[in-house]
């Protein structure tokens, strides 16, 4: 029984409407962040707000679309799609256009196509096929591996853009491995490194007398606290096997890493990250450099207060002291003009769609939607978790952009594309045998 | 896969967890804590530049040359106008028109709404009185201040240049400066560039969105003080300089003195000059074309850049080089039959007593003695080539056809032939002492500039050496030698006791010879004219002259260009400007009124002046 009727029925309303409530703050929104009296109508397409609802208007046509194609088209070309993309990727490379010193647009007449946005989705889909294939293990190496791959194909390519921020985004489908059976222990890994490598900057520039004219530098100070963890661990544990073994390879590789975050920091980062970094954990203060966006963020935001300065009303928003406010800083002007229950708001709606996902995904009969379903909330998710960290000085300063909120064409059509055709996957489930 | 099926509920927690820190935060900073609301308040900061006053510039004897004059930059900021501002008010006030107001709020706006630019440059102080008492009626305007140069001697406007915007090329090589900033561009404004500047400070205000301040941001920990330019005393007498442009009025040329037991320059003069002042503020740009376009080129300074040969005055150089070389000795005779022959030729010279001396031949100047000591001097040596460079070796020794070292910038070097030019003329071995014979008497391929005059003049009045020329003498007090380790003392190679003859032949030349014009009583002026030829109109008018002749206190070069002879014109101006520095008086006032109403120019003169405001 396939139909019209039959698919309205199927279809997952309750995403749908959040999914319209998210675009509409954001429209709204990006209407305030660029406010200017001598444009006032709000469907002026000179203007940023004229020009999203353009894009939100096709967004709706592309959304459409999706759910009347057969869901086993996505399954089927998945790979075709995927390698599509990468060719994009690697052609924007060649003769893409560069702004902010990264090279990932295609300036198609007057628009710009990012295929850095589209590629998420087209990951995800390669991914979701692959790991759905019968008789794949996660424990294997061999899928680890080709995992791996897919996932850090196109994240190079976008690197080799200069396009930091969107290519850290695939570190989020290490969600998605976990809960296709990765061992717990890498994401417990992926977290001590994070952890020693924010401790370690914090303390590099420390020295620490000690007794006898000894002098050690933050970063030896560190190894010396690892190596007394790691005796205490193995002295409890002394009875087990192998524990020495095990102590000693965790307290080498710590310190080798502690000892490689200084290489890592101030010869592999570039100076703008780095500094974005210390600023972040407060190891240098620069209200006037690479602090400045998070500074002024913080003011628009925290003045906000409780209830808000009301629509349209903000100062800090309107006067352009927080530069990107209508793309990678959207959520100031939330801040600032609805208060802590806007944020509060928005905070939910995010929470609410990524929580209804996941309960759709455990609603899904074929593995593909599944996954493919854990593979967009989790990109949903750490776009949501950067972006908003980042204006309250919980995340550093990446610039990528707000799902839904954010100003742009690319962003928001690709964002759209992510979430129907799992819209449309699930409305499906039932013909998945 | 329903083995992991657990870890849904891990990945939702996850989720959940950074939401409820992510509300956790956001209800302390937007309201538990208090600060940034405060901040928001205050938000809007306002860069405000210190310009530092750049330092002062004195003569040698304490009379002030250059100094400041506080100006306004009225600056705007268009997202403050609000509709209600009064334009029709405005323009009135700052008496533009309508036209001009939008003209200049469309470049300001174009550049950015939110950042204050320069809506009017330079403002003067009296114009400023009466825009800042109605200033407060403008929000989004506001004036920033800063000063401009002023010189109140209205002379020496090549040697101290003049002050300019820094150009996106400048502010491109060097860092340090920024749009807007001001920077020497010529002379002692551009030499003395980084002693002068003194350093940039900044003032970060914090103003409300109705552009109102509300004190220093973080209590002035972004706050820097404007330092002052260092103050710099010249060499430069400011009465003689004013004295010497005086009698070169209407008269192209150049005069340079210089105190020759020390190198300092007392005047540095180039004619036709200009009134400093033009060069200064809203008209400079303006003024510069106008005199960028005048024909006479009075923007040229002929003392540094301007390359005459030495004529007859060079007499005594190739005199001095003879004695040195044992070619000559102040009784070797020479007949003169109105000139020199040679091989079919001959170079002419004026009537006069024959056979002639040394000391005669410097009085009367004769050319033919010349030719012979020239002829002696190169062709001492095997071959011309040899025994030219010879000669070269002792003529760059008096700092001539090489930069002097002045601390100005674009000096000459002057020209001084090498072998090379005259084998690429005649053929390597092909030429001869009588082929250069001009060089004899101070013409052909020479070419000096005033400055290399004045400068040889001092190694003569010293006796075999000169010292650096320069024109800085104390920088805040400290002398310059503290800090320039290029002022020298330059040998020439010469023996005094040869300098001697020539410089009794040269205090003959002022007691009776040619340059009795430059005599005065009581005191020993020694000289040397010359007529340099002009092949593109009438002669330069030439002298060299230094006094009192026994431990000189001046040593001076002056040309007239166009000015025939130099007893006519060089000669009396150098006697005059002598007296002036020596005596304080002039005793011989006809000659004096005959220099002043000189005009050498032909037309009118037509020298731009400031007409005041």
């Amino acid at each position: 029984m396939r139909g019209s009727k039959s698919l309205i029925d199927n279809i997952d309303w309750v995403t749908v409407g959040l999914y319209l409530l998210l675009v509409l703050a954001g429209w709204l929104n990006i209407y305030a962040a660029v406010y200017n009296e001598e444009f006032e109508s709000i469907f002026d397409t000179s203007q940023r707000y004229g020009k999203q609802l353009l894009w939100i208007g096709t967004a709706g046509v592309i959304a459409t679309v999706i759910l009347l194609i057969d869901e086993r088209f996505f399954s089927t070309f998945g790979y075709l799609i995927y390698g599509f993309i990468l060719f994009l990727l690697v052609a924007v490379l060649l003769i893409g256009a560069a702004t902010k010193g990264a090279t990932s647009w295609f300036a198609i007449g007057g628009f710009k196509i990012q295929p850095s946005e589209f590629s998420k989705f087209a990951t995800n889909l390669a991914l979701a096929k692959y790991l759905s294939t019968l008789n794949i293990r996660m424990t294997d190496l061999k899928t680890k591996l080709t995992a791996a791959a897919i996932i850090g194909i196109p994240a190079v390519l976008i690197l080799l853009q200069n396009d930091t921020g969107s290519a850290l985004v695939y570190g989020a489908f290490i969600l998605v491995l976990f809960r296709e059976g990765l061992s717990g222990n890498f994401l417990l890994i992926g977290l001590v490194t994070t952890f020693l490598f924010v401790i370690t900057l914090i303390f590099q520039n420390e020295v620490y007398q000690l007794p006898f004219e000894f002098e050690l530098t933050g970063g030896w100070m560190l190894i010396v606290v690892l190596f007394l963890i790691m005796s205490l661990v193995y002295y409890f544990n002394r009875k087990k096997k192998q524990i020495l073994l095990f102590t000693t390879i965790i307290f080498i590789s710590c310190s080798g890493w502690v000892k490689s975050v200084d290489y890592v920091f101030n010869n592999i980062l570039e100076p703008h990250q780095s500094k974005r970094i210390n600023v972040m954990l407060g190891v240098e203060s620069d209200p006037f450099g690479a602090g400045y966006n998070v500074n002024q963020s913080l003011i628009a935001i925290g003045s906000g207060g409780f209830s808000g300065k009301g629509y349209l009303k903000g100062t800090q928003t309107k006067y352009d002291f927080v530069p990107e406010q209508s793309t990678d800083f959207i959520f100031c002007t939330i801040g600032e003009e609805w208060g802590f229950i806007g944020s509060f708001v928005v905070i939910s709606l995010f929470m609410g769609l990524l929580l209804r996902i996941l309960f759709l995904c455990s609603r899904q009969r074929s593995a593909f939607a599944r996954i493919y379903g854990y593979g967009a909330a989790s990109i949903f998710f750490f776009h949501f978790m950067i972006n908003i960290g980042m204006t309250i000085g919980l995340a550093p300063v990446i610039g990528i952009p707000l799902p839904f909120f954010s100003y742009g064409g690319s962003s928001l059509w690709a964002f759209t594309i992510l979430l129907f055709v799992f819209i449309k996957m699930d409305a499906d489930r039932l013909e998945v045998l | 896969m329903r083995q992991y099926e657990s870890r849904q509920f891990i990945i939702g927690t996850i989720f959940l967890v950074v939401g409820i820190i992510f509300l956790i935060r956001l209800f302390y900073i937007q309201v538990i804590d208090s600060h940034y609301k405060l901040d928001a308040t205050n938000n809007v900061l306002r860069t405000i530049v210190k310009y530092p006053a750049r330092g002062l510039i004195y003569d040698r004897n304490g009379t002030l040359l250059v100094y400041n004059e506080a100006a306004y930059d009225l600056m705007v900021v268009p997202k403050a106008i609000k509709e209600e501002f009064d334009t029709t008010g405005f323009c009135a006030l700052l008496e533009m028109s309508k036209n001009d107001f939008d003209e200049r709020f469309n470049r300001a706006k174009i550049y950015s709404r939110y950042k204050a630019s320069i809506f009017e440059k330079e403002i003067s102080a009296r114009s400023y009185a009466k825009i800042q008492e109605q200033l407060f009626n403008y929000p989004g305007f506001f004036v920033q201040t800063r000063t401009l140069r002023t010189y109140p001697k209205q002379s020496a406007a090549h040697m101290v240049g003049y002050v300019g915007e820094a150009n996106p090329k400048i502010i491109k090589k060097d860092s340090y400066y920024k749009s807007g900033d001001h920077i020497g561009i010529s002379g002692i404004e551009k030499y003395y560039e980084k002693v002068l500047r003194g350093k940039r400070g900044q003032e970060v205000q914090m103003v409300d969105v109705f552009n109102r301040p509300k004190g220093k941001f973080q209590d002035g920990a972004f706050d820097t003080t404007a330092v002052s330019g260092s103050n710099l005393t010249l060499t430069i007498d400011a009465d003689l300089q004013a004295y010497g442009e005086k009698l070169m009025q209407n008269k192209k040329g150049s005069i340079v003195a210089i105190d020759p037991s020390t190198g300092e320059i007392l005047a540095l003069i180039s004619m036709p000059t200009y009134d400093p002042n033009l060069l200064v503020g809203r008209e400079r740009s303006e003024n510069y074309g106008k005199l960028s376009q005048d024909t006479l080129k009075p923007l040229f300074n002929r003392a540094l850049m301007a390359k005459y040969p030495p004529g007859s005055t060079f007499k005594s150089i190739n005199a001095l080089i003879g004695l040195q070389e044992g070619v000559l000795t102040p009784s070797t005779l020479y007949s003169c039959n109105r000139g020199y022959s040679f091989g079919g030729r001959k170079m002419g010279c004026h009537v006069h007593l024959s056979p002639v001396n040394l000391e005669y031949s410097i009085q009367t100047s004769c050319n033919a003695y010349y030719c012979n000591v020239f002829r002696s001097i190169i062709d001492n040596y095997p071959t011309a080539e040899e025994g030219y460079n010879v000669w070269r070796t002792y003529v760059t020794n008096f700092g001539l056809g090489k930069k002097t070292g002045i601390d100005l910038p674009n000096e000459l070097s002057g020209f001084v032939p090498e072998t090379e030019y005259y084998d690429r003329y005649y053929l390597k071995g092909k030429w001869h002492s009588t082929t250069i014979l001009s060089l004899a008497i101070g013409q052909g391929e020479l070419g000096f500039t005033p400055l290399q005059m004045a400068n040889m003049v001092t190694a003569i009045a010293n006796r075999g050496y000169y010292i650096t020329p320069h024109i800085a003498k104390e920088i805040n007090g400290q002398p310059i030698t503290a800090f320039d380790s290029t002022i020298i003392r330059n040998e020439t190679g010469i023996d005094a006791k040869y300098f001697n003859e020539v410089v009794e032949a040269m205090y003959k030349v002022v007691e009776q010879g040619t340059g009795t014009s430059a005599k005065i009583d009581s005191i020993q002026v020694c000289g040397k004219t010359g007529t340099v030829q002009n092949p593109h109109g009438d002669d330069h008018s030439t002298f060299i002259a230094f006094a009192p002749k026994d431990n000189p206190k001046i040593a001076l070069s002056v040309y007239v260009e166009n000015g025939y002879w130099g007893s006519r014109w060089a000669a009396p101006i150098a006697g005059l400007l002598i007296e002036e520095y020596l005596r304080d008086t002039i005793t011989r006032p006809h000659i004096e009124k005959r220099m002043l109403e000189g005009n050498l120019i032909g037309t009118a003169p037509k020298i731009l002046t400031n007409e005041g405001e």
